[in-house]
Parts: C-alpha cells; structure tokens; sequence
C-alpha cells in the first residue's frame, strides 16, 4: 500500500523528532533529544530545549532523509507539531517548517501533539491495524490524558487529564526528593526492584467517592509527592533508615494504580473494550505489566506501540498528517501559530 | 537573488537581485506574531533563482529571533543553497553609514539594551563593527550617537549580505546572538513539606 510522502516535524518539549512516512509506512524516526543539557536541572528548561531544537533541526532533517532515501522535492508534504507543548520550543519548529514548506512549494499541515500519539500506532508494521473507538492513554512528562478516539481524524474526545503534575514530572520530582538522577522514571524503576510495592500505602490522586463525581477520569500527583515527601522527613526525624526500595516502588504503584483505574474504568463506562498507550513513560516495565494484567482481566485489549514511537517523535506527525491527507482534508493555512494549551479536539489546526 | 529573513524586530523578509534591486519586501513591524506570520510573508516574496538565504541572527527576543532564522534555514535546505548569516545591527548601520561613527541599540528586554558600534564602511561597503555587540543597562550613557532601531529593512540585510558574499567574508557564527545564557537555576535540596 503506498500513500503520501510526509515529512513531520515535532519540537514540542525536549525531543526534536524528524518522521518521514509513505502513507502509513514508516521511513524514518529520527530523533535528538536534549534531555541530557536538562538533567542537571531536574528538568525541561524551556529556554534550553528551545535552544536545542534550532541547533538539532537541520542535521536532524538531513539525517532522516538520508534515512528513508528520498528527497525532500519528492515529498507530498511537510506536518508540524502546533501544540499543545511548550510555546517558545513549538514555534522554532513551525517557522522551519513554514520555511521548508514554502521553499518547496508543498502543503503544510498542522497537527495535534496527543492525537500524534495516538497516530504514532498505525505506523507499527508488525500489528495488526488499530481498531476503533479505543481509549487511549497518554502518558509522559509533559501530559497524563485519557481519551475516547472514534475516528483518528475527526472524533477525539479527552475524558480527563492532570489537573497538576504530569505523571513523568511526578517520577522526575520523586527522584529527586528520593536523591535519584534525572530522568526520575527509569531511576525510580530501578531503584523500586527489590522494593514491595504494598509496604507504604501512599495516596491516589482523586479516587475519593467525593472527586469521582467531578474528576472521574482527572488525575492528580502533586499530593502523591508532597506525601512521598512527608512520609520521608518523619522516617528521618524518627532517625529510621530510609527503604528507598520500598517508597520507590510503593510511590511507582500508587501512579501505575491511578492510570490504570481510571483508564479500564473509561473502558468499562464507555463500553469500549481496547485500551492504547502512549507517551514516554510507557517505558515503565511495572506500568505496562499492570496494564496487560488488569486488562485482560476486565477483558480489555491493550496495544502498545514500539517504544520509539511511544515518546515524542516527528513519525507521529508525518502518520497524522498523511491520515489526514487520505481522508481528503485540506492543508492548514500559513497563519497558525503554537497553541501551548491546544484542545484535543482541534486534530488538525487551521484548516483551509 | 537574495532571500533576507530576520526576525530580531518585527518579522521582514526580502528577495533582491544581484544588482542589489527590491524583487519582493514583505514585513510587519508587530514584535509580536513571528511565527504567525512567517509563512505568508516568505510566500509573497519566494520566487524560483534564489541563491542565497541570509539571516538575521540578532540581537533580539530569543523566542521570536529563533523563528526567522529557522525558516531561513529550512528554506535554504529546501532549495539546496547556502545560508550567510548576518548579525541584524549590521542592517541599521548600512542604513546610516553616512552618519560616521553611531551605536546601533535595541531593545533587550529586561531594562538592558544591545549595543553594536559601527564606524562607516570598509572596502567591501559592509558597515565596520568597531566594538563587537554587548548589553548595557538601559539608560547608560553612551559614548556615540545613538541610533535606536525599532524595525529594521530585511531588504537592507539582503544588500549586508550580497556584499559580504561578494568580498568572501563571513560575518558571524550560524549560531544566533543571544547575548545571555539561558534563564536557569541549579536546584537546591529539596524543601521540607511537614510543618
Ligand atoms: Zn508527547
């Protein structure tokens, strides 16, 4: 099956993610990302992976066509990343893409970061094709979103989202009170291994009776740290020993818990019987094992994309863009900007 | 023909031919905006013969400054040709390089202003950068005839451009002129939550 050639561009936080994708054949995921300039911070400084991503774009660019072997007066198209994200990172990617569209002459389309994610799983050639409506849920260090996908094109409703922290930030956060490196996630799962996930039993963010009315499918982790915090000055004040496997690994339990909850319950409610994940923070062992787990025992299909599609990535947005070229749509126009709170409901930005 | 594209100000954009003639100027002095408008003003004025792409590499707002000078070189690796970089006071000064020896100033944001002094042309008529761009307080008094620049004519960075082209020089790194490090902290130890 062949499709139209796209070149996507995806700057939204740390990664600069380069994709070239025939239709839903995947040429090429290149990415550079500046996660290593941030560790010393403990997280994304916006000025820093802005920085970065002007430095990464062009080699990145090059590095993918000579990748997927075409030439970039070969392709149909050229996506981008409009939002949501952050806004000074997202706009060096929209002005190389505007320049690159225009200097050849060819469309430009202008898409959603979460509804990329979703996107990024037809690009998976060894699955079997997507099967819709899912829920998917996406989470990373810049969003934790629950969503009801009914058409990856036209029809993507968020259920809920984090009202604080992004999950990703909860381990960065976590990590650090806990004296772990950034990032915070894979220090947390390797310090969590000979952990017991049952010995501290921290809180989970708005699963109250009393939140389910308002926060069904909300999630929040910023009291899941400041009791993963507390929980540590009274082990401390009371001269205890520190079990940092078990409060790595109770804390790890207590997010993969909420995710999974809130997500089969979107599953159950919605009578939608798959489930997708997506985002970076798919590459915790402990969240994926739970989610099959459960999963299959709610009867609900899980699929999970290679990782190199899972965190950001500029496949994504090519994939996206070249469904959206599939089903006919019109390029966006030149005057769309970034939108750092983009709604999930907007999957193509200024259509024409 | 040269493409000129700087978004150090406003965002300006500019095509000129090799007799240094306005092909297409395009330009909106909003310093807000860059990555809005970029793609339209660099279609009304792309046009097949490009040669070269300079950009405007600053001094100026890092978020928009960074807009302009990854389209040019987007545009540039789309046509295949080369990209000059040219810093943007440079722009200002050969719009006064009448005036003798003048300090180029713009505004750097947080009450400091970015200083380039330039003293007539050289050889090459490309203005002569006599004290390399710095920031000052906002408010110093400085030494030369102020010139303040609010817009600066892409058409003007096109001509900067064409004759360091023609004289072999190169007028700066690729890298933009930001003049500051990024605005960050190292992170203390973390702070107590119990009361
Ligand atoms: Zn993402």
């Amino acid at each position: 099956m062949t499709g139209p050639l796209v070149l996507g561009i995806e700057t939204s936080c740390d990664e600069t993610g380069i994709g070239i994708v025939r239709g839903r054949t995947l040429l090429s995921n290149t990415i550079a990302s500046s996660m290593d300039e941030h560790a010393r911070y403990g997280g994304v400084v916006p000025e820093v992976a802005a920085r970065a991503h002007l430095e990464a774009l062009q080699p990145s660019i090059e590095r993918a066509l000579a990748e997927a072997q075409v030439t970039l007066d070969e392709l149909d198209a050229v996506a981008v990343t409009s939002g949501p994200g952050l806004a000074g990172a997202l706009m060096v990617g929209i002005g190389a893409a505007k320049g690159l569209a225009v200097s050849l002459g060819k469309p430009l389309y202008a898409v959603n970061h979460l509804v990329g994610h979703i996107a990024a799983d037809i690009l998976d050639a060894d699955a079997e094709p997507l099967e819709l409506p899912t829920i998917a849920l996406l989470v990373s260090g810049g969003h934790t979103s629950l969503l009801h996908v009914r058409d990856l094109t036209t029809d993507v409703e968020l259920l809920g989202e984090t009202v604080d922290d992004a999950a990703g930030e909860a381990f960065d956060k976590v990590a650090r009170i806990l004296g772990l490196p950034y990032p915070g996630g894979p220090q947390i799962d390797r310090a969590a291994v000979d952990g017991d996930p049952k010995a501290i039993r921290f809180p989970r963010g708005l699963s109250r009776a009393s939140d389910m009315e308002k926060h069904r499918y909300d999630f929040s982790f910023s009291g899941l740290k400041t009791a993963v915090a507390r929980w540590l000055e009274r082990a401390e004040a009371n001269g205890e020993e520190i079990p940092v496997a078990d409060v790595a690994a109770s804390f790890r339990e207590a997010v993969v818990d909420v995710l999974v909850t809130k997500a089969l319950a979107a599953c159950a409610d919605r009578g939608v019987p798959r489930l997708l994940l997506g985002g970076g923070v798919i590459a915790n062992r402990r969240l994926r094992e739970v989610t099959i787990e459960r999963a299959a025992a709610a009867g609900v299909t899980v699929r999970i994309p290679p990782l190199a599609l899972c965190t950001d990535n500029g496949a994504m947005i090519a994939g996206l863009a070249a469904e959206l070229i599939a089903s006919g749509r019109e390029p966006s126009t030149l005057a769309f900007g970034a939108d750092s709170t983009l709604p999930v409901t907007e999957i193509q930005v200024s259509p024409a | 023909m040269i493409l000129a594209v700087d978004t150090s100000l406003g965002t300006a954009v500019a095509v000129i031919d090799a007799d240094g003639r306005t092909i297409g100027e395009a330009s909106t002095p909003d310093p807000l905006g860059h990555a809005e408008v970029i793609g339209d003003l660099l279609s009304r004025v792309a046009t097949p013969g490009i040669s070269h792409v300079v950009a405007g590499i600053g001094p100026g707002p890092f978020t928009g400054l960074r807009i302009g000078i990854a389209a040019a070189r987007a545009f540039a690796l789309g046509r295949g040709i080369p990209v000059v970089p040219v810093p943007s006071h440079f722009a200002v000064a050969l719009d006064h390089a009448d005036a003798g020896r003048v300090a180029v100033v713009t505004d750097a944001r947080r009450r400091e202003i970015a200083v380039s002094v330039f003293d007539g042309l050289d050889a090459g008529g490309i203005p002569n950068l006599v004290a390399p761009t710095r920031l000052e307080r906002q408010g110093t008094d400085l030494a030369d005839p102020v010139i303040e620049a609010t817009e600066l004519s892409a058409v003007t960075l096109a001509r900067v451009g064409a004759r360091a082209i023609a004289a072999g020089r190169v007028l700066a790194d690729a890298e933009p002129l930001y003049l500051r490090s990024p605005d960050v902290v190292q992170p203390g130890a973390p702070k107590r939550v119990s009361a």
